[in-house]
């Protein structure tokens, strides 16, 4: 018998996309018996709300306590091995957030991780990507492993819908002993009215051949004008052109826009780690041999200065 | 302050990864290796601590086969002060080595470990949070900024919203994301010298783990690969196309 749990991730008031794709994967591993964690502060009702209305939802659990309004791993980790008890599978979404919780759940509890899971082949087999997604690897739980511990990779699963029923909200508490040697103390965030880079359906990213962060400002253009989120490169962040969250790729987000322009990009092994699953990959590079035109679907050469600008106008 | 750095070796980041054609894992034979880059990048934090007066000694580590002692040399001659070797041809994954790594940050009373935040083998991404749940200890991944004061340590964690502020107590564990720093270039007299630095050799049974995997492949295979698509001449063929799929307004 399977039992899933997922730890859902909100900001304190809107639940993160990747939620509802972690969902689709634990529906995959078992249909009829998913619940969702809300680790939350004492305000966390809404965010409970959203998570309820997801379809496939058995139950939602919700943990609301004042240490549990911001995601700190170690404050978080141990109430969830409190609640692992009757559970096959604890899974989170494969983002920064989940990353850096579930391998201390699972050491926590003695068990193994898996990280990234793109398919689930059976509840204690799955594929995930390795060597940045140049090789996929199917990977087998030991015999003897009592729970499942891993994140799911969102960029490989559709997010559930939502609004046919609403799940039963259950406030749980918990006695785990909290640390109070990590102290989280402030999220920086660059201020956009831009849709999200993770779940827009359409991005226009910029490498470091946009040579500077005013030059930005045709990448934001068009994206504007798409409705679409802004990317960049690693290379595009480095040189301090845009902030860290814009980065896409292998050490950046994975993203499965069904529109991705890329200008002024190399198409480096890393980059393309991040786009793998989009739609339609369109480049604009000034080198004809630039390697994103070996995996874009329309490829134009030229100058981005000129082209950007063009197509900005040229579009309805 | 004591720190603690720990090194796997991967193929160089440079590399076309090509799958044997068996399944049986990717291609290492003749293949470049190198020191997992974000480990290098632990390496150099590590020497810039101690540069700025806040560290006395730094301690490299890597589990691994006889090999990994050449990139435990470079990391000792890019100015670490002594290597341990845990000598194994074990597959070793993360909750094993996190195992090992604990007994060592104990053994030797460190007050901070640095690791990379995944190696770009297999990707994992889990080592430090391991280290840090079974010693108990505060973790800060992904970190671009770190700064001491005292027994505590600030970080700037590199997360999917921004950049968070996380404040940490000593000992801790923190795993180093691409922009903290850029890694130093080894010159050939600092090769020459680390050749005199030890590099401790421990077996699994000295540190007491047994490489126990939690996971196993049944097979890797190739992505799915994406074709060249078509190159088109002008703009308005382009926005032609992205009509005809449905992705722009007519
Ligand atoms: C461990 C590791 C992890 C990494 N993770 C990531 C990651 O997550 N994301 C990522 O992006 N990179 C990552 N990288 C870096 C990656 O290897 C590349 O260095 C980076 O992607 C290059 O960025 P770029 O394409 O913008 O720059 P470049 O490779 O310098 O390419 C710039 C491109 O712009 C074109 N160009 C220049 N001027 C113009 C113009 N006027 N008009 C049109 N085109 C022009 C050039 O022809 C060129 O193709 C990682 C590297 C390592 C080692
Ligand atoms: N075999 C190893 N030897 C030493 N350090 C390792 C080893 N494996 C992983 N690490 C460390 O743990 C980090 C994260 O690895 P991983 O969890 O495998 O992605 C690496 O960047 C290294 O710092």
């Amino acid at each position: 018998m399977t039992k899933v749990l997922i730890i859902a991730e909100h900001d304190g008031e809107k639940l993160n996309s990747s939620t509802a794709k972690t969902l689709t994967c634990a529906l995959a591993i078992d249909s009829a018996s998913v619940e969702i964690a809300v680790l939350g502060g004492l305000q966390c009702d809404a965010v409970c709300d959203q998570v309820a209305a997801l379809d496939g939802v058995s139950r939602v659990l919700k943990l609301a306590r004042e240490e549990n309004s911001v995601p700190v791993a170690a404050v978080y980790a141990p109430q969830i091995v409190e609640l692992a008890a009757g559970y096959t599978h604890l899974i989170a979404p494969s983002t920064t957030f989940g990353k850096d919780l579930m391998p201390r759940v699972a050491a926590l509890l003695g068990v193994p991780s898996v990280t990234d899971v793109m398919k689930v082949i059976a509840p204690d087999t799955f594929e995930r990507p390795i060597y940045a997604g140049n090789a996929i690897d199917t990977v087998q739980l030991a015999e003897g492993i009592s729970v499942m511990v891993g994140t799911a990779r969102p960029a490989s699963f559709k997010a559930a819908g939502s609004g046919s029923a609403a799940a039963p909200i259950e406030a749980v508490e918990t006695s785990a002993a909290l640390p109070t040697h990590s102290r989280y103390i402030e999220l920086r965030q660059q201020a956009s009215d831009r849709p999200d880079l993770q779940s827009a359906p359409k991005v226009v990213s910029g490498g470091r051949g946009v040579g500077s962060g005013d030059n930005f400002d045709v990448i934001y253009a068009l994206a504007d004008k798409l409705g679409a989120a802004a990317g960049a490169s690693r290379a595009a962040v480095d040189a301090g052109f845009v902030a860290n969250d814009m980065q896409v790729g292998q050490t950046g987000k994975v993203i499965a826009p069904d529109l991705y322009i890329a200008c002024g990009i190399s198409g480096a092994i890393q980059h393309l780690a991040g786009i793998k699953d989009a739609g339609t990959i369109v480049a604009i590079n000034s080198d004809a041999d630039a390697p994103i035109f070996e995996v874009a679907d329309l490829g134009i050469v030229g100058d981005l200065f000129t082209l950007v600008p063009e197509l900005e106008k040229a579009l309805p | 302050m004591k720190i603690l750095v720990c090194i796997k070796r991967v193929v160089d980041y440079n590399v076309r990864i090509r799958v044997k054609p068996d399944g049986g894992g990717v291609v290492t034979d003749g293949v470049k290796m190198s020191m997992n880059p974000f480990d290098e990048i632990a390496v150099e934090e590590a020497l810039r601590i101690k540069e700025a007066g806040n560290a006395d000694e730094i301690i490299v580590v890597s589990i691994g086969a006889k090999q990994v002692q050449e990139q435990l040399r470079t990391a000792l001659a890019m100015g670490a002060d002594r290597g341990i070797h845990v000598e194994t041809t074990e597959n070793i994954q993360p909750l094993t080595a996190s195992r090992m790594l604990l007994n060592i940050a104990q053994s030797e009373g460190v007050d901070l470990v640095l690791l990379g935040k995944q190696a770009i083998d297999d990707d994992n991404n889990q080592t430090g949070q391991m280290l840090a749940a079974l010693w108990d200890r505060p973790q800060a991944t992904f970190a671009s900024g770190l700064s001491f004061d005292g027994g505590k340590a600030t970080t700037i964690r590199e997360v999917d919203a921004g950049l968070e502020v996380l404040e940490v107590d000593l000992p801790a564990v923190v795993t180093v994301d691409l922009r903290l720093n850029e890694p130093r270039y080894v010159k050939l007299p600092d090769m020459m010298k680390a050749k005199k630095k030890t590099i401790d050799v421990k077996t699994l049974a000295d540190l007491g783990v047994e490489a126990a995997p939690g996971v196993s492949s049944l097979g890797v295979r190739p992505p799915e690969g994406r074709q060249a698509g078509k190159k088109v001449e002008t703009v308005e063929e382009l926005v032609k196309e992205l009509q005809a799929r449905g992705l722009v307004n007519d």
